[in-house]
């Protein structure tokens, strides 16, 4: 049975479609990368499978169990099963960094405040941070920084899966190896099931078990990581070599 | 044709709007209800709410009792009903103008502040970031300024009722030539417990419509930093002109019969 199971996923927006019945599944304890061009709808997928937009039509089920249409409670006790990187960082402005981080093991799972706080500190450690941010503001950190904290506090309540949005995008490159060594760490060792977006292949590569791609509203290929040079797709090939000539038409409009 | 199209459009707008507000204050109702509560939370508005408008309010309503006193005394000294100066006092401030008066300045300065703070707090993904962490939005963010807000606004309505009668006192004595003790004993005379229960009663659904708008328009905004512009705006606008809508309301309830 997969962890995740989509079918038929689709959204859309006042008249533009961004997913046009989408199949996808994960199988447990599976790191499988999204790629995509910008604006194909793969932070929309995540957030419908977070139930965060509500699909128009299609089914999601986690182990087995269909979740589009949950009612409120029983969707905040699926998400103790969840941690999600946004793309923006999304991290709460008025409180400090460590309570960030600490947050879902506070607020949603009722740890002390002590506890909790050592938890934290270790999280922001793993992913290179010291102690002395930890006292500090969302604000007062740089862009790659404040993505840190924000993947600390993806993985701190060491969820059964992990939805990454473009974890290594505005980070430097040794930063990114950190971060993609900490998220094949989160599978391997913890055993989670992950679901990453990126945009970076070098990236993708060393994170993923399985590539999926995303192509107007649909996934268009999917295969082992192994597979993504010799996939035979036009469209693949396009996105992994990075050509602006190709199948993939991007819409860049010259007034 | 156009013209009736546009007025129907209009008011079918008006009606999904009102239909919005409604859906979500049931939502903020029903989650008030239920555990988790957030103490922290609802002290920290407390504060907000209360303590950081008391400048803003007890100066508003000094100033309302002191006008108060000199143009009754300009209107009454007409037909020689001067020594009635201090029940017009006392009355307009508990009845009337303490609740309105608090309750739009707090308009003013929470409403926006709440819509701002959830606004942004939307557009940059982080109440869909509470979700994910197992935190219902509305517990956290909405339940907590509608319960501080319901409370804190007759608190500070009483305060702003003692500062404008003490408004119109100052006046009357120093400037009116008014006896200090006389104006106290008719003060103290006319003021009837329904009076200030009325007052409270106005200022704590005051309190609960400005932070109402307050998390609606925050909650309900999108596109970015204009979308957060505009949401304050509404809050600010609707919020006002509830405040009114509603004190008429509740006049009729309490006072005309
Ligand atoms: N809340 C929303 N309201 C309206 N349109 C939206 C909303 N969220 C996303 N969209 C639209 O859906 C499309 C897909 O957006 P999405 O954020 O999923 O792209 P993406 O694949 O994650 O791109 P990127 O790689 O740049 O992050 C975009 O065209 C966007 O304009
Ligand atoms: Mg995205």
């Amino acid at each position: 049975m997969s962890k995740i199971e989509i079918r038929g996923l689709k959204k859309s927006f006042g008249r533009k479609v961004v997913l046009d019945g989408l199949d996808l599944d994960v199988a447990e304890r599976e790191s499988l990368v999204v790629i995509g061009g910008s604006g194909t709808g793969k932070s929309v997928m995540l957030k419908c499978i977070l139930g965060l937009l509500e699909p128009d039509a299609g089914s999601i089920k986690i182990d087995g169990r269909e979740v589009v249409g949950l009612s409120s409670r029983e969707r905040e006790k699926l998400m103790q099963k969840f941690g999600m990187l946004f793309q923006g960082g999304a991290l709460f402005d008025s409180i400090r960094i460590w309570e960030n981080v600490a947050f879902g093991l506070i607020q949603g799972r009722g740890m002390d405040r002590k506890a909790a706080k050592e938890i934290a500190l270790s999280k922001l450690r793993a992913v290179g941070l010291g102690p002395e941010v930890a006292e500090l503001r969302p604000s007062e950190l740089s862009g790659g920084m404040q993505k840190r904290v924000a993947l600390a506090r993806a993985i701190a309540a060491e969820p059964e899966i992990i939805f990454f949005d473009e974890p290594t995008t505005g980070l430097d490159p040794i930063m990114s190896d950190v971060i993609n060594d900490l998220i094949v760490k989160c599978v391997r060792e913890v055993g989670a099931t992950a679901v990453s977006i990126t945009h970076d292949m070098a990236s993708a590569r060393k994170i993923a078990d399985r590539i999926a791609m995303l192509h107007r509203g649909r996934i268009i290929w999917q295969g082992p990581a192994a597979e993504i040079d010799s996939s035979g797709n036009p469209y693949v090939e396009q996105f992994v070599h990075g050509h602006a000539e190709g199948p993939i038409q991007m819409e860049v409009r010259t007034r | 044709m156009n013209f009736l199209a546009a007025v129907g459009a209009a008011f079918l707008g008006f009606l999904a709007a009102a239909g919005r507000i409604v859906l979500f204050t049931l939502a903020a109702l029903a989650a008030m209800a239920r555990p988790p509560w957030y103490p922290r939370q609802i002290l920290r508005q407390m504060i907000d709410i209360g303590y950081y408008s008391l400048p803003v309010v007890g100066l508003t309503a000094i100033f309302t009792g002191m006008v108060l006193a000199l143009q009754t005394y300009t209107g009454f000294s007409r037909f020689a009903a001067e020594s009635a100066i201090p029940n017009v006092v006392v009355l307009s401030m508990t009845r009337e103008l303490g609740p309105v008066i608090a309750g739009l300045m707090v308009a003013g300065r929470i409403g926006a502040a709440i819509a701002a703070e959830i606004g942004t707090m939307r557009v940059t993904d982080q109440i869909d970031a509470l979700t994910t962490l197992s935190t219902n939005p509305y517990k956290y963010l909405v339940v907590p300024r509608l319960l501080s807000g319901t409370l804190m606004l007759p608190l500070l309505v009483l305060v702003a009722n003692v500062i404008g009668v003490f408004g119109g006192f100052l006046v009357s004595t120093y400037k009116l030539d008014f006896n200090p003790a006389t104006y106290i004993q008719r003060t103290a005379d006319f003021l009837e417990t329904m009076d200030v229960v009325a007052g409270l009663a106005k200022a704590a659904v005051f309190g609960f419509i400005v932070t109402l708008m307050g998390c609606f328009h925050g909650y309900t905004s999108r596109g970015g930093a204009q979308g957060v512009g505009a949401a304050t705006t509404y809050a600010v606008v609707s919020g006002s002109i509830l405040i009114l809508l509603f004190d008429y309301i509740l006049t009729e309830a309490f006072f005309s019969r």
